[in-house]
């Protein structure tokens, strides 16, 4: 059953990009453990402000782990210390009375501060409209029983496409890569018959702009796909790698 | 459609609207409207309105500017298209990224009229049971036209890599949603709305990567600005830095959502809200059908005071879930008691309510009845959880096709259930409750999607047009694509042809200067009240009045209750409202100040607008007219129109406009689904 605790705060305090940050402590009482950690954090944030002090930034949007909105560095694990869910998802029934919970920003170079644990992913839209895409203007596409196609590559494919681009695999990874990322919009197309036309070149501009931006190297510690929100396999990788040297052999 | 039986003894609010509303000038010759609505035979409607609109030419294109604000299913592949066809396009939305919009969480599907399984459908049943479903309240051609082009929607989006769900043979599945007997639905897995987004993402990308479109993120429209009666730009907040900033452009065109959240708690994101529809009222647009507010059945219900949103629980899982309550009050009140489980529960004594009162189509009526269901099995004590919930059970599907097949169709919305309520489904059934998902009224818009403002448009769930009194299931990604990627990029063109001697606009021009001033003044405004609330607990006050008096059931007494409650958030609302920080600086407590001030704007008129319907229809359901069986007592004789809300000045009553519609192909008849 439903009860309250009470938890101390370690959150990471900081104005803006360039400016220094430091952990500020903070301390929320009876909090209900059905509530989520984002209401946590809206508890904390209406104590803030009724002390007329400035509420802690973070992203939210839509509080069911689909829109990719929120972030969150808990206990050292993107997204909380349970796997495949989104921060927006974690419950205060995963935390004990009077633990102390450390709440950091995504950290990571293509991703800087914009205040407190607010991080710019811009980087991320720019990767995708180097590539991420089938070239095809709205109008005239054939009737869409036209083109069968298995269910098993059709489950691959969603299953690839199914990323949230929320950037937690980056946050995971000592590099900062942004591969599993990449992968998994080049994973989509590489798979489905509609992607084939452009396949090569999506892979090299894809990869061109993730390195280009400032995305650390890949040396498959498989740290991105363990902390995944969205369980995106590791096998993206290895997929997108392939495509990447086939690219450069047509080259 | 009551009978005038029924009719006796009824309270008629007119006389009180009048205190509120002008309600007598919709019969003057300056507030009658046009909603263009082309000549012909309703399915040649479209074919005809393209084959003679006007075009603007590619080289025209290039010289002219279109503002599209949101980037939903209808913003972005409005966006994206229309950059296709070579108009510069800017772009913006409140989140970090165009693939946040709140689209993304849809889950269901989408509908089509491909008939692939060969069950009976077509266009003309499609748009049937989309007229049906919304209770005779929507516009025949405009709903028609949403038919017609859906078909396109499913090939453009296969075209684009969409993984929709599959069959063995390689071919597209379906499934079935409320309010239709055939298999329509398009869906990928639970996160149908995510790749559709993610589709209309892609193809805003490839745009913007081409420089035809300019996405501006983290910035949120707080004005259009009006030059010689046309919308020519918009007034910004950047989220990051507070700055205000101009945009000008030959056309605007708003996709930005609905504005479920005044009622606080829903199933829309943070962040959505009604502020760009509040601000083109202002400016003269009308705003329609708001007492039209889709209560929606399958949600989890609430678990306290701090909870920030609702979690729906989407409208498939009603193919193979059984909705029931207690059969005996004791075993209801056992089960809140905690001293029975619903499991304790005998078949024979489990009320199936739906399947009971609307056997022909059963769990799979639709929403605003299967809520209403809902509610007045709990009020009448029969509640499970807090009272205020009813089962879903899978316990007879996973009978039937077994755990891995229920697994496969639903698994991803059995995890989020378990994630949030700790209960697994697989064991015992799932507990849920109506709750605020999706807004049916909203901007006023005519068959070409423009509102009484010309140059500005509004796409998607932002306008009224095509889901009357009640929204299908499935048909609000259907809507937001064919406005974004078929219809507003040919009805703009006919707004267009006339301004390609239109030069460039500049942010220089007096109005600018002016819709400027008066956003600073407004934020300064707010800033300094200085008082003692945060614009949550304003607006949680907000939604507790929205919810009692203007949700599942309204009455008379309920709706004037209400717009005195309202009036007095307000005056919390101006005199004790406490925003913390800086305006020229990130300010989320501001930016929510802001939406709260619009809200406070909507839930009045949504009040008015429901007062003024002396009828119940779709979701609207006024509980003095009912019929003896509990069903909602409609009224064509009086009500079968669009009601428009024409804005006069934030003190004086609105007026009153009446859109008759008339229903030139099918025949209008009461809602059945029982038989």
């Amino acid at each position: 059953m439903e009860h309250t605790i009470n938890v101390n705060l370690k959150i990471w305090r900081q104005r803006g990009p360039k400016e220094p940050g430091s952990f500020q402590t903070y301390r929320v009482e009876n909090v209900s453990t059905g509530s989520s950690f984002l209401e946590m954090l809206d508890m904390l944030n209406q104590q803030l402000v009724d002390r007329n002090e400035e509420p802690v930034v973070f992203d939210s949007d839509c509080r069911e782990g689909i829109c990719g909105m929120c972030s969150l560095y808990i206990n050292g694990h993107p997204h909380g210390p349970v796997q495949g869910i989104t921060t927006c998802q974690l419950h205060m029934r995963k935390f004990n009375n009077e633990d102390t919970i450390t709440i950091e920003p995504w950290r990571s170079a293509a991703f800087p501060v914009i205040r407190d644990l607010m991080v710019n992913r811009n980087a991320f839209d720019q990767i995708q409209q180097a590539g991420g895409y089938v070239s095809f203007n709205c109008g005239g596409a054939p009737d869409a029983n036209n083109l069968p196609i298995s269910k098993e590559v059709a489950d691959v494919a969603m299953d690839s496409a199914t990323c949230i681009g929320c950037g937690a695999c980056v946050a995971a990874c000592k590099n900062g890569s942004a591969m599993l990322f990449v992968s998994a919009k080049v994973s989509q197309f590489a798979l489905l018959p509609q992607g084939q036309v452009e396949r090569a070149r999506r892979a090299r501009a894809m990869v061109r702009k993730m390195d280009e931006l400032g995305f650390g190297n890949c040396t498959n510690t498989g740290a991105c796909a363990a902390e995944c929100p969205k369980n995106i396999p590791l096998s993206n990788i290895a997929r997108l790698n392939r495509e990447f040297v086939k690219a450069k052999f047509a080259d | 459609m009551a009978d005038n039986k029924n009719l006796e003894g009824m309270i008629d609010s007119t006389p009180i609207m009048k205190d509120y509303a002008d309600i007598e000038s919709s019969k003057l010759p300056e507030y009658q409207i046009d909603s263009k609505i082309p000549e012909g035979p309703l399915a040649q409607k479209w074919t005809n309105y393209k084959a003679h609109q006007k075009l603007v030419n590619p080289a025209n294109k290039r010289n002219l500017d279109v503002i599209v604000v949101g980037t939903g299913l209808a913003g972005a592949s409005a966006a994206s298209t229309l950059g296709e066809l070579g108009f510069n396009v800017l772009n913006f939305c409140i989140q970090d990224s165009p693939r946040r919009a709140h689209s993304i969480a849809a889950q269901g599907g989408i509908n089509a009229a491909k008939d692939y399984q060969n069950d009976g459908d077509s266009v003309y049943r499609l748009f049937y049971d989309t007229i049906k479903g919304g209770d005779f309240r929507s516009r025949e051609a405009n709903v028609y036209r949403l038919a017609e082009v859906s078909n396109n929607i499913i090939d453009q989006c296969v075209a684009q890599g969409v993984p929709f769900a599959r069959e063995y043979g390689g071919l597209l599945a379906n499934r079935s949603f409320g309010g239709a007997q055939v298999s329509r639905t398009f869906y990928a897995k639970g996160q149908t709305g995510q790749q559709l987004l993610l589709g209309a993402y892609a193809s805003l990308n490839r745009q913007i990567k081409k420089g035809t479109v300019k996405s501006f993120n983290r910035r949120e429209m707080l004005d259009v600005v009006i030059i010689d009666g046309r919308a020519r730009g918009i007034i910004v907040r950047n989220l990051v830095t507070g700055e205000i900033e101009r945009y000008a452009a030959h056309a605007v065109v708003l996709a930005t959502g609905g504005y479920g959240r005044a009622f606080f708690l829903s199933t829309n994101a943070m962040g959505c809200n009604g502020s760009a529809a509040v601000q083109a009222f202002k400016k003269g647009a009308y705003l329609a059908n708001l007492a039209f507010t889709q209560i929606h059945p399958t949600c989890i219900p609430v678990h306290g005071e701090d909870q920030s949103k609702l979690t729906l629980m989407s409208e498939s899982l009603r193919n193979d879930g059984r909705i029931w309550v207690p059969k005996k009050k004791e075993d209801a009140e056992a089960i809140r008691a905690g001293k029975k489980k619903p499991t304790d529960i005998p078949d024979e004594d489990r009320d199936f309510y739906l399947e009971r009162r609307y056997p022909a189509f059963g769990n799979l009526c639709p929403r605003d009845i299967a809520s209403r269901a809902a509610k007045e099995r709990c009020d009448a004590g029969f509640g499970v959880g807090t009272g205020n919930a009813v089962y879903l059970d899978f316990k007879y599907a996973i009978n039937r096709l077994g755990e891995d097949v229920v697994r496969d169709r639903y698994g991803n919305l059995f995890d989020m259930y378990q994630m949030i309520s700790d209960d697994n489904p697989y064991e015992t059934p799932m507990m849920i409750f109506p709750a605020s998902h999706y807004t049916m009224g909203g901007i006023w818009v005519d068959y070409e999607l423009q509102t009484s403002i010309k140059g500005l448009f509004a796409i998607g769930e932002c306008n009224f047009s095509d889901h009357g009194a009640n929204r299908l299931g499935a048909s609000a990604l259907m809507q937001g694509l064919a406005d974004g990627y078929f219809v507003i990029p040919y009805t703009m063109q006919n707004y267009l042809s006339d301004q390609i001697k239109v030069p460039h606009f500049t942010t220089d021009a007096k109005e600018f200067d002016e819709a400027e001033k008066a956003v600073r003044a407004r934020i300064e405004k707010l800033m300094n009240i200085k008082g003692t609330k945060s614009p949550d607990q304003i607006h949680k006050r907000l939604g507790h009045v929205m919810w009692d008096l203007v949700g599942m059931g309204r009455t008379l007494q309920s709706l004037v209750k209400a717009l005195d409650e309202i009036e007095e958030v307000r005056k919390e609302f101006y005199t004790d409202l406490r925003v913390v920080g800086r305006a020229d600086d990130l300010n989320t407590e501001l930016e929510k100040a802001l939406r709260l001030e619009d809200f406070l704007v909507i839930a009045k008129m949504m009040a008015i607008d429901a007062l003024n319907r002396n009828e119940s229809c779709g979701a609207h359901f006024r509980e003095e007219y009912q019929l003896a069986d509990g069903e909602a007592a409609r009224n064509d004789k009086d009500y079968m129109y669009v009601s428009c809300w024409k804005y006069t000045g934030d003190n004086e009553k609105p007026v009153l406009l009446k859109e008759p519609l008339n229903y030139t192909e099918i025949k209008v008849q009461t809602r059945n689904y029982k038989s």
